[in-house]
């Protein structure tokens, strides 16, 4: 399940950045071309309506009157002729057009500058580039400072020697050179690329890297791995020396936590505001969790990494089969403030066979701990003066995980829904969550 | 020469008919009001009837993330079932006035309540109370509780509960709340008093 969800971000798409709206596409391959929903593609940029009448499809965009033709390349737009370089092609009354032509056919409709990175699929709309650039601190240790013109939330991963930051939600570009090389002997150099709708810089260097935020997410500093402690000396108190990489030396308790972004794909979750839905504040917030989680010597695992949709189903198992440690379903709602967690309301259900569990009240063994790690999260949410509520609640998949399980709600804080989104306001939270997960590490189940 | 009776005979007439027309006409289109006003109108319930009572309401209050525990008179019918729908009826309507603690739609209604024996309650809400609900653990867990607590302090023999949306099972309230399972009146309380 876990590698399904990998999977499918896999898949060929087009991301589109624009002042409106960030998105990405599925892209289909159809007769040796790679294709789009014109429909889908412009419906986030404004009001759009299509008709379907045998071989001819019409469009509206705003007040753009469009017509293309099944198998025909000849289309009309605002009244001209426009020439695809492909057919077009209707599928189940979706117009597709071919990947190739948007670069020309897209400003007939946006009357504005349209910038197609083709052969890495990413559609900038207007000037929404963000643009990056490397400064290197050679005193020891050193440090890489990638600044951003603004804040950014990619995912991160290491490898012995190399740290990746792919950016699949941010109009990233290029800062001119594709490597840069540095004069130094511990971080040699920094590569962008980009493919599939992501952008990706890649750092190498001799040692161990990790990676932290600042300045509201405009920076990023890439840092070799302190030197791993003795056995017994780390603490969650010293994120760096609990950092993964001095876990994987020192391995003192290593837990597998899951993090589980509720909703995504189709499944938007609550209207946060007009533009801002529950799913993307969840998949932000679970990455700062998972970062947090990291510094302190957890193995984390997140759900979905992208824009896609799980099951409830879906979800319990992943955790249940990974056998995690605890499991954190994350969730955001625009009422309130503060931070609500949750533990499991179990429901009305006959008694365990033996050895198996009833589905819907999976969670009963570890309900105790459960509390015990809300309970602690409560405590540190109240100590950063956090509002912080907490309660029972029939939310699945809570009831089906057989470890720890704790669900927390961000609401708003004092600047309203905009906090949501806020990285300092995430981080906090983020930060929180973790010390309290940190403090109570002793509870949960060792990774198996 | 035509006569000159015979000449405001005709006119006279002639007035009547375009009179008639136009009366028609208007006929026709209050006609065509009613029948729309017929389409649109949300189901009328009948008022409950019977002696007033004192119930206690559970009302879910956002801020306090509670529920508070209100007196009210309302008069309930004989059948228990009746009853228990006046009761529900009872709480939406507080949720519906301006500046409710727990706003709920102006459309949401209960469809029925089901009393199966023994101790079994199935409420049937009806769409709109659960598609124009907003979402968020919290205020959709309070809504449930709220529902729960109310039914089974006033119902007595009342130990679980079951939800439907429009006659049939939805996984969630608005997204988040579990309504495929039964709700157990104990675990609510304890949930609440926490």
């Amino acid at each position: 399940m876990l590698l399904s969800a990998a999977a499918s971000a896999d898949e060929k798409h087009i991301s589109v950045y624009s002042p409106v709206a960030i998105y990405s596409l599925p892209v289909l391959d159809r007769a040796g071309h790679e294709y789009v929903g014109l429909l889908e593609l412009l419906e986030p940029l404004g009001r759009v309506s299509s008709q379907s009448d045998g071989r001819r499809w019409k469009l509206r965009y705003n007040s753009a009157d469009a017509e293309f033709a099944a198998g025909k390349t000849r289309a009309k737009i605002r009244g001209h002729n426009f020439d695809l370089s492909a057919p077009f092609m209707i599928e189940n009354s979706r117009g597709l057009v071919p990947l190739n032509s948007l670069a020309a056919l897209l400003p007939r409709f946006l009357e504005t500058p349209v910038n197609f990175h083709e052969s890495a699929r990413r559609l900038f709309v207007g000037d929404v580039g963000i643009q990056v650039s490397f400064l290197l601190d050679a005193s020891a240790p050193p440090r890489l400072a990638l600044n951003f013109s603004n804040p950014v939330n990619p995912t991160i991963s290491t490898e012995p020697g190399k740290l990746r930051m792919v950016f699949r939600r941010d109009p990233v570009v290029s800062p001119g050179s594709q490597s840069i090389s540095f004069d130094n002997p511990v971080i040699t150099h920094a590569n962008y690329s980009e493919n599939n709708g992501d952008a990706e810089v890649e750092v190498t260097a001799n040692q161990p890297l990790m990676a932290s935020f600042s300045n509201d997410r405009r920076t990023i500093t890439v840092s070799a791995v302190p030197p791993a402690p003795t056995p017994g000396s780390a603490g969650p108190q010293n994120p760096a020396q609990a950092s993964p990489a001095a876990n994987t030396a020192g391995n003192v308790h290593r837990v597998l936590a899951v993090v589980d972004p509720a909703h995504g794909g189709n499944e938007r979750g609550a209207a946060l505001s007009d533009t801002l839905a529950e799913k993307d504040v969840t998949l932000g917030f679970a990455r700062l969790l998972r970062h947090e989680l990291e510094l302190r010597g957890f193995a984390v695992a997140l759900l979905r990494d992208a824009d896609n949709s799980l099951t409830l189903d879906q979800r319990a198992a992943a955790a249940n089969v990974a056998r995690a440690g605890i499991y954190l379903s994350l969730h955001a709602v625009s009422q309130g403030s503060g931070v609500r967690v949750y533990t499991a309301l179990l429901p009305v259900e006959g008694p365990s066979k033996g050895v198996f569990h009833s589905w819907n009240a999976a969670q009963a063994p570890s309900l105790p701990v459960s509390r015990i790690v809300s309970a602690a999260i409560v405590a540190e949410m109240q100590k950063r003066e956090f509002p912080v509520q907490t309660s029972a609640a029939s939310l699945r998949p809570l009831n089906n995980v057989f470890m720890p399980a704790v669900a927390v709600e961000l609401a708003p804080g004092t600047d309203g829904v905009a906090d949501l989104t806020s990285a300092n306001y995430q981080q906090r939270a983020a930060s929180a969550i973790a010390d309290a997960v940190a403090s109570v590490r002793d509870r949960l189940g060792v990774q198996q | 020469m035509i006569p000159r009776h015979l000449l405001i005979g005709v006119a006279a007439l002639l007035v009547l008919v375009v009179a008639m027309g136009i009366y028609a006409r208007h006929m026709r289109q209050q006609a065509r009001q009613l029948d729309s006003l017929a389409t649109d109108a949300l189901p009328v319930v009948p008022p409950a009837s019977g002696p007033t009572e004192t119930v206690t309401l559970y009302v879910a209050d956002d801020a306090a993330g509670t529920l508070r525990p209100r007196s009210a008179q309302i008069p309930l019918p004989g059948g228990r079932q009746q009853r228990a729908e006046e009761l529900l009826r009872a709480l939406l309507r507080i949720y519906q006035q301006p500046g409710a603690p727990h706003p709920l739609a102006p459309a949401a209604d209960i469809r029925a309540i089901y009393l199966v024996d023994p101790g079994a309650a199935v409420i049937d809400l009806n769409a709109a109370f659960a598609d124009q609900h907003r979402s968020g653990i919290q205020s959709e867990q309070l809504t449930v509780n709220s529902l729960v607590e109310t039914l089974a302090v006033n119902v007595p023999g009342i130990q679980r509960v079951n939800i439907l949306v429009e006659g049939k099972t939805r996984e969630t309230l608005a997204g988040h709340a579990d309504l495929t399972e039964t709700f157990d009146v104990i675990t609510i309380e304890q949930a609440g008093n926490q």
